[in-house]
């Protein structure tokens, strides 16, 4: 390997690292926000001018706190929990294709850490990964309320990965394709050969189930049945303090950010817009992309709207109720609509 | 190929440590870890499906079962049952035969090979789909019925004994 593609490969981690950490930074600041706005509050409002600094206030107090560690804690797996929550939250954005490639002085670059041939399959694992911290940290704390939050979250976590590869399985059956860059270059533009060609078109069904699941699996409202704190105080991150709680909820930031992302990549077309060629021939080989690139941070911001306006309105599930959606309703639809996609392939082709 | 010796010596560390952990939540940390390394193991010899699979499979989702129910039962030193000395009697006895059978086995092996990739692009899910659904079509679809079978047979044991509604 060469030590230019190291270097501009680390250069391009380092940056994605960097956005995806401020985004779910902002995104705290943008919930306490959008909470106040449908509540009809202000919201932080004193942390510099609008409150913009209230993020930079949160972390410095996260990391000044005490920091408790339970007597009968196990030592160790107490720390590995938040750790490995952080961890699963950010190697997801390893696969997604941020952009086209990119003119930088002569080089060609690829907005894209790696394009493995199993891209989908990559981020399937990085999201059933994603439940150990959780587990461990949960089970780790010597509380029953912890304990009770963690295994809430490994059976729903388990329950909706189903619904979410059988909702995933049918759009493959349409791009035939495990890669998201092809996946995404096959929903270039916005309308080609007299049909939209953002996959939403094509599978709509397909699209609300990977939505609902990806709530289920990013914990949030209203599946955040792991830290529901009328029954379980605060579910599995009870006895955390300090730091060690911030890793937990930021990774939570985190994982609605890659959601967002992986959302938008499959179903709403990534970095591709209407008049994308005109636009790029206008702005040449470098902005072009770019602006691609903004493109798709728009839809992301959208989507990651979209997730606190679900948190703010729709109160949170019972949990037979979950598990009644999750197995009772998702998985037979989604089913159907891989059945309904395989005979219309069939026969409109 | 010095990856691969330091990959299998995790392999075999980690798959020890599982034997070895006292407390059983510790085995299966330590036996998601000795999976983790079959998955670099598959990386190495370019199967990258395979690789994935093993990933979702076992670490993403059964061994998050295992995980769930050694944390419901709470599992440890206390609530272990007290086995008799006869029982510890017949285990060494019958790990001691089956080291035998091992050993024999192993010796009864030729010098293996080193293993060359005949196709190195064989892992790749295209070759692989093509493979399973062409050439092994009866084979995969029998072992679907017989894992549905199964699936079937546990929810029937599973809802056995389920209370009359009223």
């Amino acid at each position: 390997m060469e030590l230019s593609l190291v270097i501009e490969k680390f250069i391009l981690v380092a940056i994605i690292f960097g956005i995806s950490l401020v985004v779910a930074m902002y995104s705290t600041y943008a919930e306490r926000k959008v909470a106040a706005f449908f509540q009809d509050r202000v919201g932080p409002n004193r942390a510099g001018p609008l409150g913009i600094l209230q993020p930079l206030a949160d972390g410095a107090k996260m990391f000044m706190k005490e920091e408790i560690i339970p007597t009968r804690a196990s030592g160790l797996l107490f720390i590995v929990g938040p750790s490995l929550a952080i961890l699963t939250a950010c190697i997801g954005t390893a696969v997604i294709p941020w952009g086209q490639q990119i003119v930088i002085g002569s080089n060609l670059i690829d907005l894209q850490v790696t394009d493995i041939n199993v891209g989908v399959l990559y981020l399937f694992g990085v999201v059933s990964l994603g439940v150990y911290g959780v587990m461990i940290g949960g089970w780790a704390s010597n509380n029953k309320y912890s304990l009770l939050g963690a295994i809430r979250a490994a059976s729903q976590n388990i329950s909706y990965e189903i619904a979410m590869g059988l909702s995933i399985i049918a759009l493959l059956m349409i791009t035939g394709t495990l890669s998201l860059r092809e996946i995404t270059e096959q929903q270039h533009g916005f309308w080609a050969h007299g049909y939209f060609t953002w996959n939403f078109f094509k599978q709509p069904v397909g699209f609300i189930l990977f939505m609902v699941c990806a709530f289920a699996e990013t914990n949030r409202t209203p599946f955040d049945l792991p830290e529901c704190e009328t029954e379980l105080v605060g579910g599995y991150h009870t006895e955390y303090s300090s730091m060690k709680l911030g890793f937990y909820l930021f990774a939570e930031y985190i994982n609605m950010f890659v959601s967002s992302a992986v959302m938008a990549t499959l179903y709403f077309g990534g970095y591709n817009y209407p008049y994308m060629d005109a636009v790029n021939n206008a702005l040449g080989g470098t902005w072009g992309p770019l602006f691609g690139v903004g493109v798709l941070f728009l839809k992301i911001v959208l989507f990651i709207f979209f997730f606190m306006w679900v948190r703010w309105t729709i109160p949170r599930f019972r949990y037979d109720q979950l598990m009644d959606l999750g197995w009772k309703i998702l998985i037979p639809l989604a089913i159907a609509n891989i059945v309904l996609t395989g005979l219309v392939s069939t026969f409109l082709k | 190929m010095n990856l691969f010796y330091f990959i299998a010596f995790l392999s075999i560390l980690f798959a020890l440590l599982v034997i070895f952990s006292k407390n059983p939540v510790h085995s299966v940390l330590y036996l998601i870890l000795t999976f983790f390394t079959f998955t670099i193991h598959y990386v190495l010899l370019n199967a990258q499906f395979l690789a994935i699979v093993n990933f979702i499979v076992y670490m993403g989702a059964i061994m998050v079962l295992f995980l769930f129910v050694i944390m419901l039962l709470n599992l440890n030193k206390d609530t272990e049952p007290v086995k008799s000395s006869l029982v510890k009697f017949a285990g060494i006895i019958g790990g001691a035969c089956l080291l035998v059978v091992i050993v024999a086995a192993v010796k009864a092996l030729g010098k293996s090979d080193p293993v060359i990739l005949k196709q190195a692009d064989l892992g790749l899910v295209k070759n692989l789909g093509k493979i399973l659904f062409g050439q092994f079509l009866l084979p995969f679809e029998v072992s679907s019925l017989l894992l549905f079978s199964a699936m079937v047979g546990a929810v029937l044991l599973a809802t056995k004994d389920k209370p009359v509604k009223a």
